[in-house]
């Protein structure tokens, strides 16, 4: 265990070093363009709805969808095969080149042929085939795989490609500016394409009442692989197909603002094969158009394991992904490692996972599926609203089962109250069960802080869970938030025309518990009822594991906790953001309906409800404000926290802040990189530091190092600790009237 | 207010696609003016312009095609807030003419605009349902930014360049 965790650290380390800096140059500059350009579309929510709902439609109607497509495509001229899986595939392109005596096969970038390894069966039936697109050219020369669904060689620099194009073309002038390397390639290729034989390609969406094909492309190299060779072969997952024509359009407004922020790219094909562009014969020397357009198309329409999918509840969803990247893109761990790192065989990325689990195998997806640490940045970026993390929380819920048997388990027997299998590795264990240690820790603290902070239990806790030793552990309180609200001898608002639950998350009640009193004392303050009783933890650190039914046991016992408290009419106030996203988000997947609703409904985030309270009339005057916030200042330097900003709350805390006299500054980085467990975990330190720096880095510039930082989440107030030499603090602190003592 | 020619006009500027208004009488002026020898093209489609009597190859050869420095053929519509046109492909080439050559010069008529691409998409449905074929909505020159930097002129036009015949 020790060995492979420190085996996959050093992996990473290697494909930062390497790749880090081309990938994260260019996957940011793509996410920043897609914030800016779908900015710049009107009804953006309503084309994601509108692409949704298509998607919906389509794959729930698929077989019969099929059938339309062949009809269509047959009317046309051409041919469709729906082949059962890669082989099938493969066998079915092969014997098109055989029986066309195909030497040269030019190829149009496609993601589901390199899915099948296309190139090396054609390769095998003795046929030269070349990438034309620029990016999968340069990994065809450098015999690598692609880096991202999009931009496949985004790892690699201009210097890096011209180092590899001088080495294996030798040119008689060496190459150096991205010119020089486009205008050699454009040459390169040309050739190729002019001797074609074949020109294979993919398709981004097939339509069935026209069999059209749309393909979304720069660089015009899929329309000369369509337009010069007579014999067209397009690769396409069945996934891909949509009903009408028209449908398409509202793919064409989101496909390219999502991937990569241009509005549109500069070309939309849309081709009902045959087309009527005659054919070119470079070996000819009469007018082009004297050929009759002879040509010759196929469709390969490929299952591979979606037809699976389809009846899989939980993967389902992974059909409607129309493969822009914007999870890829604003995934801040993608950012800093790219692909290779991330994906599985072929997909990589947010969604590869779902991808690489429905058409290779579990055995594909499990690698590297630890680096969705849950953070859901991806979800409102996706155009088809596809839930990404939790596609990545089913998937690593399935490894964990098949799991053989693990060696350790006595160590942490009595410490895993959960409903996993035997063999589920102990550091998920350790991580998923924190609700227990928490509460041991708490308990024996101040003993078992000391405990765990000499020396050898760090190296102990290191090898065997893998806790990384460079990472501060949380300190657990000896009186526990629960217990200081019931020991408390506080007057209670009487007639209060509110009742609040405060929800003692696992942080605030044994670890932060002072954020909770402030919180307490805030509402109070706004005339509040506040109730604080022992509930349930939420289940997000099993949910987090790939702990499925340990989350859910989590949930209902959370829901029973809180229950009276709901029918009595109060509402239910939550510190920490990502436990108010396991109440509105995935509850929804672990209750039944009429249980998740009655929580969701009701739950609020802390500043969420400070600002409902405020603009229902609560007088702010009772809170403390910029002018006496205790040598604070009134300048403020606030990262709000993934899953807040997901549900769309980060304005509530920096209005409130605003209107008690601060001025706020908030970070623009996707993710502070720690995520909850991930950034304890000794493979994934690293990565989590390196992430973290972006936002070290912001707010290290000139115009936040003087203020003072303020965080949301726990883990971000974490991060930031470890990370800057300001103590960041939770924005309730500064809110909060005194203590009254 | 800005009328749907303006906004054509702004937005294909705006993706690096040059633009010339002229008449039906002044075409083959302003063409000849726009377009780079030796040129190829492929007849155009409308009643009041025409590429006969200019010095641009209609039927060409495969070595022509890729002598070529400049390709001219028409738009079928103009989608006026993207700044794209919309390329159709024949029997004679124009496909061809318009892929090859480092300039491609777009022939639109104004009265072939659509606002957006909802009625582009209509207008589209519509023919493909009829029968058509392909069609390639074009959005200045071809591109990549494969090799490290934004290049323009890749498997496809470096140069694009509209020519608005109005009325
Ligand atoms: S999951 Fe969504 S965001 Fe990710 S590639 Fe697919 S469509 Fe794009």
């Amino acid at each position: 265990m020790a060995s492979e965790r420190s085996r996959k650290a050093d992996r990473i380390r290697h494909v930062m070093e390497t790749e880090g800096d081309s990938v994260e140059r260019n996957a940011r500059g793509f996410n920043e363009g897609r914030y800016e350009s779908v900015a710049r579309l009107e009804d953006y929510d309503a084309y994601k709805d509108r692409a949704r709902a298509i998607k919906e439609d389509a794959i729930e109607r698929l077989p019969e969808l099929i059938e339309q497509v062949r009809e269509a495509v047959e009317e046309n001229g051409g041919t469709v095969y729906v082949a059962d899986d890669a082989a099938d595939a493969n066998r079915y392109v092969r014997e098109l080149a055989r029986e066309r005596a195909a030497e040269t096969v030019v190829k149009s970038k496609s993601m589901t042929t390199e899915e099948i390894d296309l190139n090396e069966h054609l390769e095998a039936e003795g046929c030269d085939v070349w990438e034309t697109d620029l990016g999968e050219f340069v990994l065809q020369v450098a015999d690598e795989a692609p880096s991202h669904l999009v931009a496949p060689a985004i790892h690699q620099s201009r210097e890096e490609i011209a180092t590899l194009f001088n080495e294996y073309f030798e040119p008689e002038a060496e190459l150096e500016t991205a010119e020089e390397l486009t205008a050699f390639a454009r040459e390169y290729l040309g050739e190729r394409i002019e001797d074609a034989d074949i020109g294979v390609t993919g398709a981004n969406f097939v339509t069935a009442d026209t069999g059209t094909m749309a393909l979304v492309t720069s660089e015009g190299n899929a329309r000369k692989t369509v337009a010069v060779p007579d014999t067209h072969v397009a690769v396409a997952g069945v996934e891909k197909i949509v009903p009408t024509f028209e449908d398409l359009q509202p793919f064409v407004e989101l496909i390219a603002r999502s991937g990569t922020g241009q509005d549109i790219t500069s070309y939309v094909s849309l081709f009902s094969p045959p087309v009527s562009t005659p054919p070119v014969d470079f070996d000819d020397d009469e007018p082009i158009a004297d050929d009759p357009a002879d040509r010759d198309f196929h469709l390969v329409l490929l299952d591979n394991g979606r037809m699976d999918m389809r009846d899989d509840d939980q993967l389902r969803e992974t059909l409607y992904c129309i493969r822009c990247s914007a999870c890829a893109n604003s995934c801040a761990n993608f950012q800093s490692v790219g692909g290779h790192v991330f994906g599985g065989e072929t997909y990589s990325g947010g969604i590869a996972t779902g991808w690489e689990a429905g058409v290779h195998g579990q055995e594909s997806a499990d690698e590297f599926n630890d680096l969705c640490t849950g953070c859901s940045r991806c979800v409102n970026q996706c155009p088809v609203k596809i839930d990404i993390p939790w596609i990545n929380t089913v998937v690593r819920d399935r490894r964990n089962r098949g799991a053989e048997d693990g060696e350790l388990d006595f160590l942490v027997e009595g410490l895993t109250p959960d409903e996993e299998p035997a063999g589920l590795d102990l550091q998920k264990r350790f991580f998923g069960n924190f609700s227990t240690l928490a509460k041991l820790g708490s308990a024996t603290a101040p003993v078992s802080n000391w405990v765990a902070d000499t020396l050898p239990s760090r190296a102990l806790m290191e090898r065997v869970i893998g806790v990384d030793r460079r990472r501060d552990l949380p300190r657990f309180e000896r009186e526990t938030f629960v217990e200081w609200f019931r020991n408390r001898d506080e007057p209670r608002p009487v007639d209060a025309d509110y009742h609040a639950v405060v929800y003692p998350d696992l942080y605030t009640n044994y670890i932060r518990t002072d954020r909770g009193k402030a919180t307490v004392r805030t509402l109070e303050a706004l005339g509040v009822a506040v109730e604080v009783p022992e509930v349930a933890s939420s289940g997000r650190a099993p949910l987090s594991q790939g702990m499925i039914a340990t989350a859910g046991d989590h949930a209902r016992d959370v829901v029973a906790d809180l229950g009276p408290y709901l029918e009595a009419g109060y509402d239910v106030v939550a510190i920490e953001p990502s436990d108010l996203a396991m109440f509105r988000g995935e509850y929804e997947r672990l209750l039944e309906t009429d249980r998740y609703e009655a929580l969701s409904e009701r739950s609020y985030e802390v500043f969420e409800y400070v600002y409902g309270l405020l603009e229902n009339g609560a007088d702010p005057a009772s809170l403390r404000d910029a002018d006496d916030g205790r040598g604070v200042g009134s300048a403020l330097a606030y990262h709000s926290h993934c899953q807040q900003r997901t549900l769309e709350l980060e304005a509530y805390t920096t209005d409130v802040l605003e209107r008690l006299g601060y001025d706020v500054l908030t970070s623009d980085v996707e993710c502070c990189g720690m995520a909850g467990s991930f950034g304890y975990k000794s493979e994934y330190y690293e990565l989590s530091v390196d992430v973290g720096d972006r936002l070290r880095e912001q707010f290290e510039a000139p115009d936040a190092a003087d203020r003072t930082v303020v965080a949301s989440g726990t883990s971000c107030l974490e991060q930031l600790d470890g990370l800057l030499a300001r103590r960041p603090r939770h924005p309730i602190s500064l809110v909060a009237p005194e203590e009254s003592e | 207010m800005e009328t749907q020619l303006e906004m054509f006009e702004t937005n294909l500027e705006s993706v690096r696609t040059a633009v010339t208004r002229t008449s039906p009488a002044a075409f083959q002026e302003t063409l000849a003016d726009v377009v780079d020898r030796p040129t190829v093209g492929a007849p155009l489609p409308f009643e009041e312009v025409t590429l006969e009597g200019l010095d641009i190859v209609l039927e060409p050869t495969p070595d022509q095609l890729r002598e070529a420095a400049c390709g001219v053929t028409a738009a079928a519509l103009g989608v006026a807030d993207y700044g794209s046109v919309v390329l159709e492909s024949t029997p004679a080439g124009a496909e061809l003419a318009g892929l090859f050559p480092d300039r491609h010069v777009i022939v639109v008529r104004e009265r072939d605009l659509v606002p957006d691409m909802a009625s582009a998409f209509e207008r589209l449905g519509e023919r493909f349902r009829a029968g058509s074929d392909d069609a390639v909505i074009a959005t200045g020159p071809s591109a990549t930014a494969d090799m490290g930097e934004l290049v323009y002129g890749v498997h496809g036009p470096r140069e694009t360049h509209a020519v608005i015949v109005e009325a």
